[in-house]
This record gives structure tokens, C-alpha cells and sequence, in this order.
């Protein structure tokens, strides 16, 4: 670990690079050790030919996987430009698709067309905009759509005329432009944050990295410790695979997971510290999966991809981050920052 | 030749505003001379339909649009020239000025056409297909060799509804289906309805 450290702090400096210093390139170096692991093993078991595995179940770990490879990958790369404002646009891209998967398949009338025209191309990235011009910004970007968003969207659908499921629709729109826009702002919103507490810590690139792991982490150990130990179903009609086993068991060993992650200094927490906040991930990042999951079954879709390509869309790899960012995002600026005042 | 450059930065274009999923069922793209019939919802029809054909079959389909429409403007005709549209005063459709002998002189022996056989953009909200005018029926009787592919668009009125001229960037969904052709001794309204029942049947594909 040591070499592959020296080696990113290495880049880090040939490039004069702020973002990817040696902490989160040991951290990459770890998740980038771990895939080569799964893939392997991925293709160990496919080439197995009398396997007990389901097929089903090991083509889906393979494709997960891929989708991992392709998260560290764009990540990584967004870590190489030496300004966040990368990043900014990437989220800002995923929030766009996002919204779009949401509003698709969520039935709008004609009334809120022009409500929906200001929030894709008005509140969307006027959102990113401000968390692009830093914490300074925090007071307008943390009240932009819960406040002035969200009465705008509801008087301009009334303006336009059509009373018919009011304020079902007005919600709709909402609870999209919250969950695809604002929550998941605050994701690359975590690269601002200064003023830290702990003044060894310096940089913000791997929180957000160690933001992401954790979230993935987390929705992947609650799965296969359901499936493993799971008995008790927290709710089959909405997710038939997510069990109260496999829920504290999966965030129990995040909160392992996460605390051993402090060792690589990425973040600005101590072990316990580290551990604490994996759990908070975790549990918003199930939350977040219930809340897609109820959703959808409303929808009577499987994945929000359905209408895309037959395979799970964006929105289906976010959940657990949009959840978790905002409360991670505040958790840590109010107690390892100075911010917070 | 604005034609090239526009074209393709058209067909991206149209990718990111209607983000249409094509699918061929039982039914493959080809170069032969067709006609695409299509249930019509929106005034970016024709344009997600042309840009949801792969390159070389985009080069050879024109779309038919509405001259009262895409002729208003410098912009609308710099798009429809883009898409080498062929434009069909709809205001001057009699019957002994039919508009089917314009399309057969203008096609030729190289061009297929998009039509909307509807006639006018169905009622949104409804999502529902209204009949079919003759138009495809005498296209056909008179030029038995062109295949009749019909295509199902769904979403396209919520992304640029009736009376709108802003779209929204929302998802569609393409389906091309497989050929039908006039059978001998059909009747004019026999083909229109099962015409139009292709369309339909494509919908729960």
C-alpha cells in the first residue's frame, strides 16, 4: 500500500494536483485492489461450469461490478482535473438524467410543462451553479429549491390553470427536484468543505470518495447479508430482498469497514468517529432505497431504466447516495468544521 | 451544403431532448424504399423518428410535415430543409389534388418517406390513436413495392405538447415494427384499420 501511495502522491505532485493527494490515492488504491478481487471472482465463477451459483445472480454481480469499475473510473479522473469544478458538472449531468428518468415515469399533465421546462433548465443548475461557488455559498444553495424551488413550482402549476390532482402533482415534481437535484448536490458539495477542525487534514477529495465507497458498500453488505441471514422481510411489498438481518448486519460491517478506512487518512475522522459516520450512511443509503423502491412499485416498474433499455437507470444507482448525502454533507460541516460558526 | 453539418448535430440533438430507446420488432433497418407510418403526438415526431434510423438509412427517409407549421420562420425552414422534409400544404388536400402524387414523384426510386397518418397530432393527454386518413392506402395501391413499416412513439406528447414551443428532456420509447403491405382485394377501410391496429399493437410490445 505503501508504494501504490507513493506512486498517486507521485502524480499528485508532477501535476500540482490538489484533489488526488497521497491519503485519497491510498484509498483509490484500496477500492482499486477490491475490484480487481471481484472481477476476478466474477469470472472465476462464470467459468465455472456446474456452479451452485444462480447464473442470474452471478451476471448481475458482474454488471455491478462493471458499474463500479465505470463510478471509480469517472471519479478518479474528475480527482486528476485540478479544480472540483469537474465534479460539480459530473453530479450536475447525474442530477439532469436523473430528474429526467424520475419525471418519465411519473405521469405529469400538460399544465406542468412549463413548471417542468424551469426545472430542468432553471433550478437544476442554478442548484450546482452555487455549489460550485463554494461553502461561502451554503446559505443559498441549502434554501434554493426547499425554499424558493419549491414555492415557485407549486404557484406556477397553479398559474398555469389546472386544478385537476394539484397537489399530487405538485408533490411529484418535488419530491423529484429534492431527491434527483438538491440531495445529490450536496454530494459534490463535500469537496468545499474547509476550515477543518482537525487542521491535519487538508483536503476534501477523499471524503467525498470515502462518501461514495461507503454508500456502495453498505447497499451491497445489507443485500448479501439478507441473503445469507435474512428472515424477517421489512416490507415485501415495496422490497422483497431487504430484511431486518440483513439491514444491521450489512451496516455493522460498514461501520467495520469504515472505521478501518480512517487508517488512510482520507478522511477528517478518527476510527469511532469514521464508524459513526458509516452508519449514518448506511442507514440513510437504506432508507433512500426503501423510498426509490415504494416508488416505484407505485409505478409498477421494476427499475427506473425500464422505458431506457430494459436494465436498472441512474436513479437506481443513486438512491442510497441521494439519502445520505445531504445528512453526511451536514453532520460533517457542523462537527469537523469551523463553517458551522 | 449546410445540409451535412446540420443533419447530424440535429440527430444528437433530438437524442438529448427526447432520449428515444429505439427498438426493431421483427424488423430490421434497410435502405430499401419505405414508408414509416407513425401515430403523431408531438411536432418533434418526425424529427426523433429520422434520428432514431441508423446514418445511412437517415440519408435516404424524408420526413412529410405540415407546411403551415415548418415553413414559419427562418428557423422551423432551416430545419426542415436539414431533414430534407418534404413539406404538404394541409389546407389544400382535395381529392383531385392529392398530396400521395407529389410524395411518389418526389420519392422516386431512392427515398422512403415518414407519414403521420392521422392527418393532425392526436389528443395528447389521451395517448389515444385517432383513424387514419386514405393517404398510405393509395401510396400503396400505387406503389405496391414500397414496405409499410409502422412505428409506435410513446411520450413524445409530454416532452413537446400541443401548443408548446419549449421541450422538456424526457425519456421516449421508439418501437419499428414489422411490414405490412395491401393484400389483394382489400378494402380501403379494412387496410386503414388494420393499419392502424399495427401501430397500436406496438404499443404493449
Amino acid at each position: 500500500m505503501t508504494l501504490l501511495s507513493q506512486i498517486f502522491t507521485l502524480i499528485a505532485q508532477s501535476q500540482s494536483v490538489h484533489l488526488l493527494d497521497g491519503p485519497t490515492g491510498v484509498l483509490l488504491g484500496v477500492v482499486i485492489g477490491c475490484l480487481l478481487i471481484a472481477t476476478a471472482a466474477g469470472q472465476i465463477l462464470k467459468r465455472q461450469p456446474d456452479s451452485s451459483v444462480n447464473p442470474a445472480i452471478v451476471q448481475a454481480f458482474i454488471h455491478r461490478v462493471r458499474a463500479w469499475w465505470l463510478m471509480t473510473a469517472i471519479l478518479a479522473v474528475t480527482f486528476l482535473i485540478p479544480t472540483p469544478i469537474a465534479t460539480v458538472i459530473l453530479f450536475g449531468l447525474i442530477s439532469f438524467w436523473a430528474m429526467r428518468e424520475f419525471i418519465t415515469l411519473t405521469p405529469t399533465r400538460l399544465g406542468d410543462h412549463r413548471t417542468l421546462f424551469w426545472v430542468f433548465f432553471v433550478l437544476t443548475p442554478a442548484q450546482y451553479v452555487l455549489v460550485g461557488l463554494g461553502s461561502a455559498h451554503y446559505e443559498l444553495f441549502s434554501i434554493l429549491i426547499p425554499v424558493y424551488g419549491f414555492l415557485f413550482v407549486s404557484a406556477r402549476i397553479a398559474i398555469a390553470g389546472d386544478y385537476k390532482r394539484f397537489l399530487e402533482r405538485v408533490a411529484k415534481i418535488q419530491v423529484g427536484l429534492y431527491i434527483c437535484v438538491y440531495a445529490l448536490s450536496y454530494a459534490p458539495a463535500l469537496l468545499y468543505l474547509e476550515q477543518w477542525k482537525n487542521t491535519d487534514y487538508t483536503t476534501s477529495a477523499g471524503l467525498l470518495f470515502f462518501f461514495i465507497l461507503i454508500a456502495q458498500l453498505s447497499d451491497l453488505l445489507q443485500f448479501v447479508c439478507g441473503k445469507l441471514i435474512g428472515r424477517n422481510v421489512i416490507a415485501p411489498s415495496i422490497n422483497a430482498s431487504r430484511t431486518w438481518e440483513g439491514f444491521f448486519a450489512g451496516t455493522g460491517v460498514t461501520a467495520i469497514i469504515g472505521a478501518a478506512l480512517s487508517l488512510t487518512g482520507a478522511t477528517p475522522f478518527n476510527s469511532w468517529q469514521s464508524a459513526l459516520m458509516s452508519i449514518v450512511i448506511a442507514v440513510m443509503g437504506a432508507a433512500g432505497t426503501m423510498t426509490m423502491s415504494a416508488i416505484k412499485r407505485d409505478r409498477g416498474v421494476r427499475d427506473y431504466g425500464t422505458l431506457v433499455e430494459g436494465h436498472a437507470g441512474v436513479l437506481d444507482r443513486i438512491d442510497a447516495i441521494c439519502f445520505a448525502a445531504p445528512v453526511f454533507y451536514h453532520i460533517t460541516r457542523y462537527y469537523f468544521t469551523t463553517l458551522a460558526g | 451544403m449546410d445540409l451535412n453539418l446540420t443533419a447530424p448535430f440535429l440527430a444528437a440533438l433530438a437524442k438529448v431532448f427526447a432520449g428515444p430507446s429505439v427498438r426493431w420488432v421483427d424488423c430490421q433497418p434497410d435502405t430499401c424504399q419505405r414508408v414509416y407510418f407513425a401515430n403523431h403526438t408531438s411536432h418533434l415526431d418526425p424529427i426523433v423518428i429520422w434520428a432514431s434510423l441508423p446514418p445511412d438509412v437517415r440519408k435516404v427517409t424524408r420526413p412529410i410535415a405540415a407546411k403551415d407549421y415548418w415553413s414559419r420562420g427562418w428557423f422551423r425552414r432551416h430545419l426542415a430543409r436539414s431533414l430534407n422534409a418534404m413539406l404538404i400544404d394541409r389546407d389544400k388536400i382535395k381529392v383531385h389534388q392529392s398530396p400521395v402524387d407529389l410524395m411518389i414523384r418526389e420519392i422516386g426510386d431512392q427515398y422512403s418517406l415518414i407519414v403521420f397518418p392521422e392527418g393532425t397530432r392526436g389528443h395528447s393527454d389521451s395517448g389515444q390513436i385517432r383513424e387514419f386518413k386514405s393517404g398510405i392506402y393509395y401510396l400503396n395501391k400505387k406503389r405496391p413495392d414500397l414496405e409499410l413499416v409502422p412505428v409506435y412513439m410513446d411520450n413524445m406528447n409530454r416532452i413537446l405538447p400541443r401548443g408548446e414551443y419549449l421541450p422538456v428532456p424526457m425519456l421516449s420509447r421508439v418501437v419499428f415494427g414489422p411490414p405490412i403491405w395491401l393484400e389483394q382485394g382489400e378494402t380501403k377501410n379494412d387496410f386503414l384499420a388494420r393499419a392502424r391496429q399495427s401501430v397500436l399493437r406496438l404499443r404493449d410490445v
